[in-house]
């Protein structure tokens, strides 16, 4: 790992053995691998039921009747719900809006709406019920597209909005609009020397996490209940479930358990009042566990987009102006789309300098699925569209496209097109010149004494070339995504340490309720720990409701955020320590009240590193433990007209270099090598961030050839929610992925740390698409690419 | 009907299955072993492979009857089926399986054990459940259980894969998290210990 | 639902009979999706695991008599010198695990145009055995498809066992899918050269409402392959020849858009599948020492 630049001062007490910066293993790994780890749906209760809801089979539709009678009557049902049976005055939910009826009321909005819920002793038991439950529907036209959307005879998907984005947007089909004007585009164009445009497709992509939704209710003596779910964000769901059960919050009890993966489609609630409200009607613990047709159904993805960009550059490569127009599909109801907007419009000029901008973003309200957060959202449409100009330009003033690229590349001091500084380490040029020096993998790598390898051609064991038709390209590119909750949004964690002497030795205890989705998260608390308490022993409690809030583990902010709490426990709780040593030793040794002292190796030390006392004794007999919330700098909300304000908090960065073989006659690809640099700031684990970038840069490949869930653009019913149709890489579809990361330091964060989750999944779509491009010669505006495009078929 | 097979060595009875159900559903509902994980439920993902009469298959496409008389190995078993092959014993043994499945209590206290990060816990594992640990091939780990019974059965018929070998024998289990690449480093990292240890 | 567990063949014939409408179930690859996804709900489930002779093969003079339920694993590690095509198609399907379980009954009984298997089938020529206590009989695979996941066996028989020509010259086998492993059959060709009564024959999956033979292709190529002494000469395949039996094995699809891919695509592929297999087996035809059963 390459390592330059990082600040003195930012980390402190590394010499305690698995502190920050080492690879320390996973504290659940050994119950993960042995089965034991309890994910939501191993859960089990004595007595329990099991729920099953019932879905709309029909986009938008008026229901006229429902008629659950048979339904109940089956043997082995406990109870079926409909809207009438809700029990609160609150009977939606939302992130944002709440615009999502817990239980379809008079109306669907989209295919697969939940409109009843049925528990009983088997799960077919259940399912056989739900069937026997007869919905009159009445079809209303479907909203699919921003021209069905808007026109002026459109039906409403929401009738009656009173958000807070209504006031501003120019059609109630339009959920958001954010512009971003800085300086004048329509001016700088005339400098130009090249204009390029394009028109761009990005289509609808899935987290596709392999444990669908699933989760345990249990019904509890004092009219609340316990949950026990897989989600993003405990208190965020708290909000929303509470109010619709008609409970207070602390009647509702949230425990974490296992997340089979999460990439934002665990952001929105899916089960989680649905079980509630069986478990209370019922008074037996209700479990409920989608199948994977029905977690197509449970959950938002990623938005489609289509992205209009016009980019102008002078002869020596220097860009001059951008305007673009993102329109985002947010689906029929709001999840995380306001958000979306701000990232797609606020990142929608890359990485890349340029001062005079006409942006716009909109989300739009259709009859399409829902829409929300996946990994980079916003960012990741844009990226796709910006890097394609990129190229572009480079073509039309015959550059290379990665010194075209570096020629415009932004660094620390650029100033964003919402005015923002960016005034942290911004390294995309570097990062584009460590991708690209990177070896190239060896040509015809299927060729052997044997006759070709057909697992290392396009088309693998299905047998399709052995070598006729098969082409290599190289495609660059690369993106920026922000870390953290933007846009104003009191983005705070909260972390709970104790430190205590357990069988003779002291032992701390980090309690926060960040959901650990698979990052990693735990593992960097337990070494933050260590690192700021010296001591060797972590135990990490399990997640729940008990503590504050964490925040959600999405936009790359997790490390840093809750990192951030950790620490900041951590520091507080070494204060009370130190306290407490003066208290009992301070007399003995004068550097008690003198010098500055850390804990390490389990012992109070000087900085000049005399020993003072063992952590041992000064804690005989007692316990520390602090309970505190830790906030990042506070951002602005964008203006609502200009898009001028300081919005975002930090930066990521990752570039990627692609090599594939395309057989250009059947139109198929295999991705040979993804590379990628990426700037981490401070690699808290080292092994962990590796991960991070090969996972996000595989997602990102997905999209690039393979991942879509295609709707029906008459009826905008899903047309391959299974794993037999939308499909994602396997092992032969996923090429090696050499990792260079870069730790340059931002002085701003917890150890000078970046967020990484996200970056990676930016670039990869766009560095597949430019080397597919570089090997066909086609224009290819669309993602993911499927052989048609590549065959004009 | 009532369905009898053993499963990681111990004799199991399921009583009241419903003939449609798989027997990863009897695994996870009704023997306590929910180690095999349901993801697709379609043969497309691999999550809940275990291995019938020695042979990996997917439970999910398994009926439950099918399995009647026969020797079923899951995840759970997988350290205790190891061990026995390496000591050249039939790998029949029994496991540790209890007969319920994961309670709220090991739920609420699923890791509420001190570790200092360094070192697996010191339970038996099987040698290719720890190099998935020490190569960081876990993320989310839902993916795990199926991909390291897939991948002891490859490196129990063929003790040095090359890279290709350990993509096709790996290529019927899909992981969302790690992009495959430490995956293929545990496999190769236990593929190398093994071959030190002979 | 009733879960029948007959222990030999003859039972299983008699369970059949009793209950017409009982779905068998051997790999469980095809029959437990549908339970697990509620499109099905038999009445009675017959399972054939018990039935051990269903996945056994001999290997006789002229063909293999392959048991319903060989798994394909089986097939594509030890037939690969007598059943080249069907190995080849065999490494295709699915998965290890689904290999594991999976065999060629299955694709037969679910008939959909899209099993992997059967291109190979009507390349190589095959006889299906189907039975019932009413009696045996042996189906020439060329009339077994009957329709869209439709077959032509009666309600109260049961494969027994496929009985496919051994290879007498090369076959080869190709299947577009879009990912490269776990892919369900966008299109597939397979092609067999029988050089003992110089004829090729072809099967085309995923391309039409059933697996069919690119019968105008092969008839071309036969004709031309005789009027230019090819099969003596053994001299290379002009590009003219192998571009009009591409187009002619195209025109032979009769393909849908859907959500694998386009109808027009499908015709496109399966020429260039039909192109680039022709010229593989005669490469092998010719000596060109590649392995037989192809380079997978």
């Amino acid at each position: 790992m390459a390592t330059t630049g990082t600040p003195a001062n930012l980390t402190q007490g590394s010499k305690t053995k698995g502190g920050i910066g080492e690879s320390t293993l996973r504290p659940d790994g050994t119950l993960k691998v042995t089965g034991e780890f309890a994910y939501s749906s191993d859960m089990w209760h004595e007595d329990m039921l099991w729920g099953h809801t019932l879905r709309s089979t029909v986009a938008h539709a008026e229901i006229r009747s429902i008629d659950i009678s048979e339904a109940v009557a089956t043997p082995g049902v406990y109870a079926v719900l409909t809207y009438d049976d809700l029990p609160a005055e609150m009977k939606n939910y939302g992130l944002e809006i709440q615009d999502t009826p817990v239980l379809a009321h008079g109306k669907v909005r989209h295919h697969g709406e939940p409109v009843a819920l049925v528990a009983a002793d088997h799960p077919e038991t259940a399912r056989r019920a739900a069937a026997k439950i007869r919905i009159d529907y009445a079809e209303l036209p479907v909203i699919t597209d921003e021209a069905s959307a808007t026109a002026p005879d459109a039906v409403l998907v929401h009738e009656g909005r009173d958000d807070h984005h209504i006031g501003h947007v120019p059609h109630p089909n339009i959920v958001h609009r954010q512009p971003i004007v800085r300086g004048n585009a329509a001016e700088a164009a005339e400098r130009a020397d090249v204009i390029v445009t394009g028109e761009y497709t990005f289509g609808m992509q899935d987290q596709a996490f392999l444990g669908p939704e699933s989760g345990l209710a249990v019904p509890c003596e004092d009219g609340g209940v316990e949950l026990y779910v897989a989600t993003q964000w405990l208190h965020s769901d708290l909000r929303q479930i509470a109010p619709v059960l008609g409970l207070p919050e602390e009647k509702v009890r949230m425990t974490l358990s296992g997340v089979g993966g999460a990439f934002g489609g665990r952001e929105d609630l899916s089960m989680q009042i649905h079980a509630c409200l069986l478990a209370l009607r019922t008074g037996k613990p209700v479990k409920i566990v989608y199948n994977r047709f029905e977690s197509f159904f449970g959950h938002v993805h990623r938005h489609p987009a289509k992205l209009h960009y016009e980019h102008g550059a002078t002869k020596d490569g220097k860009l001059t102006h951008m305007k673009c127009r993102i329109v985002l599909d947010g689906g029929a109801y709001a999840s995380a789309s306001p958000a979306v907007v701000g990232n797609a419009s606020s990142l929608s000029v890359g990485p890349y300098v340029v001062d005079d901008v006409d942006i716009e973003a909109i989300a739009l309200y259709t009859n399409n699925p829902p829409c929300g957060a996946m990994r980079g959202f916003g960012a990741v449409q844009a990226c796709f569209a910006y890097e394609a100009q990129m190229d572009k330009l480079a073509a039309e003033l015959d550059m290379d496209p990665v010194e075209f690229r570096r020629l415009n590349a932004m660094e620390q001091g650029t100033i964003m097109p919402t005015g923002q500084p960016v005034d942290s380490p911004a390294p995309v040029a570097e990062l584009l010149r460590r991708v690209k020096a990177m070896p190239l993998p060896p040509e015809q790598q299927w060729v052997t004494t044997e006759g070709a390898d057909v697992r290392a051609l396009p088309g693998g064991l299905s047998n399709t070339t052995h070598g006729e038709g098969v082409v290599r390209g190289v495609g660059y590119a690369v993106g920026i995504k922000n870390v953290g909750f933007s846009e104003g949004f009191d983005d705070y964690s909260t972390a709970k340490v104790r430190m205590e002497v357990i069988n003779g030795e002291p032992v701390a205890t980090v309690h926060t309720a960040m959901a650990e989705v698979g990052q990693g998260g735990v593992t960097v608390h337990a070494q933050i720990a260590r690192t700021e308490l010296g001591v060797t022993q972590v135990t990490i409690h399990p997640a729940d409701t008990q503590v504050g809030s964490a925040g959600s583990t999405s936009a790359s902010r997790q490390t840093y955020v809750t990192g951030g709490a950790v620490r900041n426990s951590c520091e507080l709780v070494r204060e009370k320590v130190l306290d407490l040593g003066r208290a009992k030793f301070g007399t003995y040794h004068p550097a008690w009240a003198t010098a500055e002292l850390l804990l390490e190796g389990g012992k109070v030390v000087t900085d000049g590193g005399e020993v003072l006392a063992d952590l041992t004794d000064v804690l005989e007999g007692e316990a520390v433990e602090v309970e505190a919330e830790w906030r990042h700098r506070p951002t602005e909300a964008f203006d609502l007209r200009t898009g001028q304000g300081n919005g975002h908090v930090q930066y990521s960065f990752a570039a990627h270099r692609a090599v594939v073989e395309v057989d250009t006659e059947l139109g198929l690809v295999k991705v040979i090598e993804l590379a990628c640099a990426q700037d981490v700031g401070k690699a808290l684990n080292p092994l962990s961030v590796v991960g991070q970038i090969q996972g996000g840069t595989t997602q990102g490949l997905g999209v690039a050839v393979m991942e879509e869930i295609v709707v029906d653009p008459k009826t905008a019913k899903v047309r391959n929610p299974s794993f037999t149709d939308y499909l994602i890489p396997t092992i032969l579809d996923t090429p090696t992925i050499p990792v260079d990361v870069l730790e340059l330091a931002d002085e701003h964060a917890p150890y000078g740390l970046r967020g990484i989750g996200e970056a990676p999944t930016l670039s990869s779509t766009p560095a597949v698409l430019a080397a597919i491009r570089n090997a066909t010669g086609l224009e290819l505006n669309r993602t993911p690419v499927r052989p048609e495009h590549l065959t004009g078929t | 009907m009532r369905v009898n097979f053993t499963v990681n060595g111990r004799p199991q009875e399921a009583d009241d299955v419903w003939e449609g159900e798989s027997l990863l559903y009897v695994l996870r509902e009704r023997l306590g072993l929910p180690g095999s994980k349901n993801a697709c439920e379609q043969g497309e993902c691999g999550s809940c492979t275990v291995r019938l009469d020695g042979v990996p298959v997917c439970s999910c496409l398994v009926a439950a009857g099918q399995a009647e008389g026969r020797e079923v190995v899951t995840v759970e078993g997988l350290a205790d089926y190891a061990r026995q092959r390496s000591e050249g014993g039939c790998a029949d043994g029994a496991c540790g399986s209890a007969g319920s499945g994961v309670g709220l209590d090991a739920a609420r206290r699923w890791e509420a054990r001190p570790s200092d990060g360094q070192t697996g816990e010191q339970g038996e594992l099987a040698p290719i459940q720890q190099a998935f640990i020490d190569a960081g091939a876990v993320q989310c780990g839902f993916c795990t259980p199926g991909l390291l019974v897939a991948a002891d059965e490859l490196l129990e018929r063929n003790a040095q894969p090359t890279d290709a070998d350990i993509r096709e024998a790996l290529s019927g289990n899909l992981c969302r998290c790690t992009g495959y690449e430490k995956i293929l480093d545990a496999v190769r990292l236990a593929a190398a210990r093994q071959g030190e240890a002979v | 639902m009733d879960f029948l567990r007959p222990a030999s063949w003859e039972e299983a014939l008699a369970a059949k009979a009793e209950h017409p409408t009982a779905v068998p179930i051997a790999g469980g690859t095809d029959v437990m999706v549908e339970i697990n996804f509620d499109h099905r709900r038999p009445e009675y489930l017959l399972d054939l695991n018990r039935v051990g002779e269903l996945s056994q093969w001999e290997t006789g003079e002229e063909t293999v008599r392959l048991g319903a339920s060989v798994p394909y694993t089986a097939i594509m590690e030890q037939l690969r010198g007598e059943l080249p095509g069907l190995a080849l198609a065999s490494h295709t399907v699915a998965s290890p695990q689904i290999r594991n379980r999976g065999g060629v009954g299955g694709n037969l009984g679910t008939a959909s145009p899209a099993g992997d298997a059967h291109p190979a089938l009507l390349a190589a020529g095959a006889e299906v055995e189907v039975e019932s206590v009413r009696g045996s009989r042996l189906i020439p695979i060329d009339d077994f498809y009957t329709g869209v996941k439709r077959n032509a066996l009666a309600p109260d028989e049961l494969i027994r066992a496929v009985h496919i020509k051994k290879a007498d010259g090369p076959q080869q086998y190709s299947k577009v899918g879009t990912r490269n492993a776990m892919v369900i059959a966008v299109c597939a060709f397979g092609v067999a050269l029988h050089p003992e009564t110089r004829t090729v024959r072809t099967g085309i999956g995923s391309a039409a409402p059933t697996p069919i033979r690119a019968e105008a292709a092969e008839e071309f190529l036969n004709a031309a392959l005789d009027e230019g002494g090819f099969w003596d000469s053994g001299k290379i395949i002009t590009p003219s020849i192998a571009k009009q039996f591409a187009e002619l094995a195209s025109a032979a699809c009769n393909p849908i858009d859907d959500v694998r891919g386009t109808a027009k695509y499908r015709r496109h592929a399966v020429g260039i599948m039909a192109r680039r297999t022709l010229g593989w087996t005669w490469e092998q035809y010719r000596g060109a020492g590649r392995p037989l059963e192809g380079a997978a």
